[in-house]
């Protein structure tokens, strides 16, 4: 009994002093999203509520640059684009989202599957690639992402490089390769591959990297961080990881070797965007997608980000290979999102996942 | 005469009626948690014959396997773990017990995607260890992914369920049994063996329970120590085939699983009572001296400490020097700080609101009726926060847009995922009240709520404490549901690790890994603080 005062007074003070310090999520708790309360700028054009499966770290200041260029607020809920994909799908007309913002065609092509994305109007869809665009329309890219063999330049010399990502295969790299079976940007490459090359030739391809006894690791991040520890020789992930983790980490002895042309092992993914049809502020929802397919956004990708402008003209800041020589194999990304189930089957048979 | 009473007893038990007040309020919270299942269902009728053909097809054996698999071992070894520090930290003479019996309690703030990344970086194959290592001629270490990886990063970060409970009870066993049975000439091993531990049973029993659900519905340890569980097998349905039908179907296959868990324990547990009938001697047990063991027992706390505390913080202290050597730019919003401790401080209320009915139900009632409603409590405790999320954004979002995506949405759904933290310390406190106090209460006159209010919640306080402490540290970790059904722009701790490490800015997410482990020590502080030996024998 005598202990049970302070007990109390801790769990007390615990729950409400800090919870004091929190004055913006508790008075923002009891509306409901996309609440009527009208903050000065909205006069211009309300409110939109964005799902953001992009990383907060990378574009929060490109939702800021959109406020600040239009005065519309921008209520954004980050996730995870596959989670946030579920989410929609679960809430159906019912959703308060206005826009999607997704890291990947795959996420973006299951919302557009479901008939919950409305028509893009041509006008933008024209402004990107035909190789980065939704071919009902339904979604546009706003940034591409490359797959590339990311390489211990310590540990492979530059003659050992594959032209294809079937040459991995070779017994020479038996043990010296690492990969991340559960990412979504390494099954959509094993979907794309499905697609050019064939389910045969895929699961050949994966029983020859079994084969070779390649390591694993979660993500791009941990294959890229094990490729400058020497953990590994070299890995497959997505092109910026080398960037990312050396402004973290420092300087590491890692390069980018980019695969020939048209080989699977050259596929490119693409972040997008797309209305959904029950937006609420349609107008609004519409002012998104050109900010982020027009001049301010594509100016962020190039310059504040280390993947690609998808709209022609955009040079990236760093050196990357220009994206007129990153060409992916001849596929539509709005198709891939078909071949997702069959790439899981494959990597769960041979036993990658 | 002593076998008689308890027979008439038990058959009491069995038939007694559950009044309509407790058996509504029940009501509601199984309503509550069958939100779950019932979404499940809805989505797994949509099943065509592909999706039951990749379940069937897929290695729905091998996963069953490896699921119970991992959960056997690692609620074997965490029990044997938490038993033996909660032993040392309560009954032992130690050096600085009660420093050890907070530090005991501490793994239990990192969520399991923190410590399996804290131990993949301390001990991977070229991870902290192998640099320092390396003067020594040691290239690589052995890659601890898969199983070990898998085992060591659960049972480190969950033994602390096993060891509060078993510390709790520990406190509440009347010392003079064990004195019994040793001037009876049994050794001290014996005793603890034939009399303490039979009367941890039911504690025990509820914390493993609570060990092996949380292996079932863990998605952060096995997915970065890459092991593959059902809850494995789920996120990667929803997350890369966009498909929720083979996602319902295995997260219903998982629910069967939890069931025969539950089951499983429920006869473990047996019908035994654990309350005294005699006044008892009061007294507090007095520590036990270690002797020549006390450096034995000094190794093996240094070591559990050292690998579930020590490492996994230090890993997070290296990260944040390090990024401040490389210049990361740190933002952090207080905002965080007060979002975790608010939410998490409801989620507790609610929570242990919510399992009181429960609790009586199971503790008073044993029949079929009392098995449920403890059953019941696991449903949502054993699915992936995701599937639990997902459940209620299907429920809400169309139909009532008031709740959807506000705090009271995030608290119920912590209810449904956190319920059996707050019912199992509830159940084990009401067990050791003797109800014939109550009865007594009742002949005396007293209305049945008199009795409940000056014999039954006086009682409880102190689990009802625990369980709070309990559910209010799980939830400050809970990410999946949070994020989903958070309202726009609402932060916690947990939500800001994940905003860095999911971009891989590890040293960035650092911070609010830290201030979440800071931020949670203060209701285990509270907790465990009063482990070890209050009174100090006095």
């Amino acid at each position: 009994m005598r202990r049970r005062v302070p007990l109390v007074a801790t769990l007390l003070l615990f729950s409400l002093v800090l919870a004091a310090c929190s004055d913006d999520p508790t008075t923002d708790a009891t509306g409901s999203p996309g609440s009527d309360e009208t903050p000065s700028p909205a006069e211009a054009g309300g409110t939109i509520t964005i799902y953001s499966g992009r990383d907060e770290e990378f574009v929060g200041t490109l939702f800021d640059d959109f406020t600040a260029a239009t005065g519309i607020e921008a209520d954004v809920r980050y996730g995870d684009s596959a989670e946030l994909a579920a989410q929609i799908l679960e809430e159906g007309d019912g959703s308060p989202a206005d826009v999607f913002f997704a890291q990947d065609a795959g996420s973006l092509g299951a919302i557009a599957e479901a008939g919950l994305f409305a028509e893009l109007p041509q006008e933008v869809l024209d402004r990107v690639e035909p190789r980065f665009r939704s071919d009902d329309g339904l979604w546009v890219g706003t940034s591409g992402r490359g797959r590339v063999l990311v390489y211990n330049v310590d540990a492979v010399s530059e003659d050992e490089l594959p032209g294809s990502i079937f040459d991995l295969t070779d017994p020479s790299w038996k043990g010296r390769i690492g990969l991340p079976p559960t990412n979504s940007s390494f099954q959509a490459q094993v979907a794309a591959m499905i697609e050019t090359e064939g389910a045969d030739a895929t699961r050949e391809w994966l029983e020859g990297i079994m084969a070779n006894e390649p390591v694993f690791y979660e993500d791009n991040g941990a294959t890229t961080r094990a490729v400058g520890a020497g953990e590994i020789d070299a890995g497959l992930v997505n092109h910026y990881y080398k960037y990312e983790v050396e402004a973290e980490d420092g300087e590491l002895p890692i390069a980018n070797h980019y695969f020939s042309p048209g080989d699977p092992g050259s596929f490119i993914n693409t972040a997008g965007v797309g209305i959904l049809a029950s937006a609420p502020n349609a107008d609004g929802a519409q002012a998104f997608v050109d900010h982020l397919t027009g001049e301010p956004g594509q100016t962020f990708v190039a310059e504040d980000s280390w993947e690609y402008p998808v709209a022609p003209g955009y040079e990236p800041s760093v050196d990357i290979i220009p994206l007129e020589d990153f060409q992916g194999p001849d596929i539509d990304l709005s198709a891939l999102g078909a071949r997702l189930p069959e790439a899981l089957q494959l990597l769960a048979e041979v036993g990658m996942i | 005469m002593g076998i008689r009473a308890t027979a008439t007893e038990a058959t009491a038990r069995r038939h007694r009626r559950v009044p309509a007040g407790l058996a509504a309020s029940a009501g509601v919270v199984v309503a509550l948690v069958a939100v779950a299942p019932v979404y499940l269902l809805v989505r797994a009728s949509e099943a065509t014959s592909s999706s039951w053909d990749l379940i069937l097809r897929g290695r729905t054996i091998a996963l069953t396997v490896n699921t119970l698999g991992l959960a056997g071992a690692v609620t074997a070894a965490a029990t044997a773990l938490g038993v033996t520090a909660a032993w040392i930290a309560v009954r032992s003479d130690i050096p600085a017990r009660r420093v050890w019996a907070t530090a005991f309690a501490l793994p239990l703030v990192f969520p399991s995607y923190v410590g399996a990344f804290a131990l993949l970086a301390a001990l991977g194959p070229r991870g902290l260890l192998q640099g320092w290592l390396e003067p020594l001629g040691v290239d690589r270490l052995p890659d601890i992914g898969g199983f070990p990886g898998a085992f060591l990063a659960l049972t480190l970060f969950t033994y602390p369920y096993v060891y509060l409970v078993a510390a709790s009870a520990l406190r509440g066993v009347d010392p003079t049994w064990d004195e019994a049975a040793r001037t009876l000439g049994r050794s001290r091993w014996y005793a603890f063996r034939t009399v303490t531990l039979p009367l941890l049973r039911p504690a025990l029993a509820g914390g493993s329970l609570l060990v092996a659900l949380y292996v079932l519905h863990d998605f952060g340890a096995v997915s970065l120590m890459r092991f593959q569980t059902f809850t494995q097998a789920i996120f990667l349905q929803y997350k890369a085939a966009f498909d929720r039908t083979p996602a319902a179907i295995l997260s219903l296959l998982l629910v069967a699983l939890a069931i025969v868990v539950v089951a499983f324990e429920q006869r473990a547990r047996g019908r035994a009572r654990y309350h005294r009938t005699g006044a008892g001697s009061g007294r507090a047990p007095g520590p036990v001296r270690l002797g020549r063991w006390r450096w034995p027992a000094l190794v093996f706390s240094g070591v559990v400490v050292g690998v579930a505390l020590v490492l996994p913080a230090g890993v997070l202290l290296y990260l944040l020097v390090q990024g401040l050597a490389e210049g990361v730019p740190f933002n952090l919003t207080v905002g965080a700080i007060g979002g975790s401790a608010f939410v998490s401080s409801l989620g507790a209320v609610g929570t242990v609101a919510a399992a009181v009915p429960l609790a009586i139900l199971s503790a008073r009632h044993s029949g079929s009726v009392g098995r449920a409603a403890e059953g019941a409590a696991y449903v949502g405790y054993a699915l992936p926060g995701l599937v639990v999320a997902l459940a209620f954004v299907f429920l809400t979002a169309g139909t009532v847009p008031w709740l959807y995506q506000s705090l009271p949405l995030v608290v119920l759904a912590y209810v449904v995922l956190f319920l059996p933290q707050a019912v199992e310390p509830l159940r084990s406190g009401l067990l050791q009240v003797n109800p014939r106090i109550e009865e007594a209460g009742r002949t005396l006159g007293r209305t049945r709520g008199q009795v409940v209010r000056r014999i039954v919640l006086p009682a409880l306080a102190r689990p009802a404490l625990a369980g709070a402490a309990l559910v209010c540290l799980t939830a400050m970790k809970e990410l999946p549901a949070t994020i989903l059904l958070r309202p726009t722009g609402f932060e916690t701790l947990a939500t800001r690790v994940w905003t860095s490490a999911s971009a891989g800015l590890y040293s960035r997410a650092a911070v609010p890994a830290l201030l979440l482990i800071a931020v949670a020590s203060l209701p285990l502080w509270a907790l465990a603080g009063r482990l070890g030996a209050p009174e100090d024998g006095r």
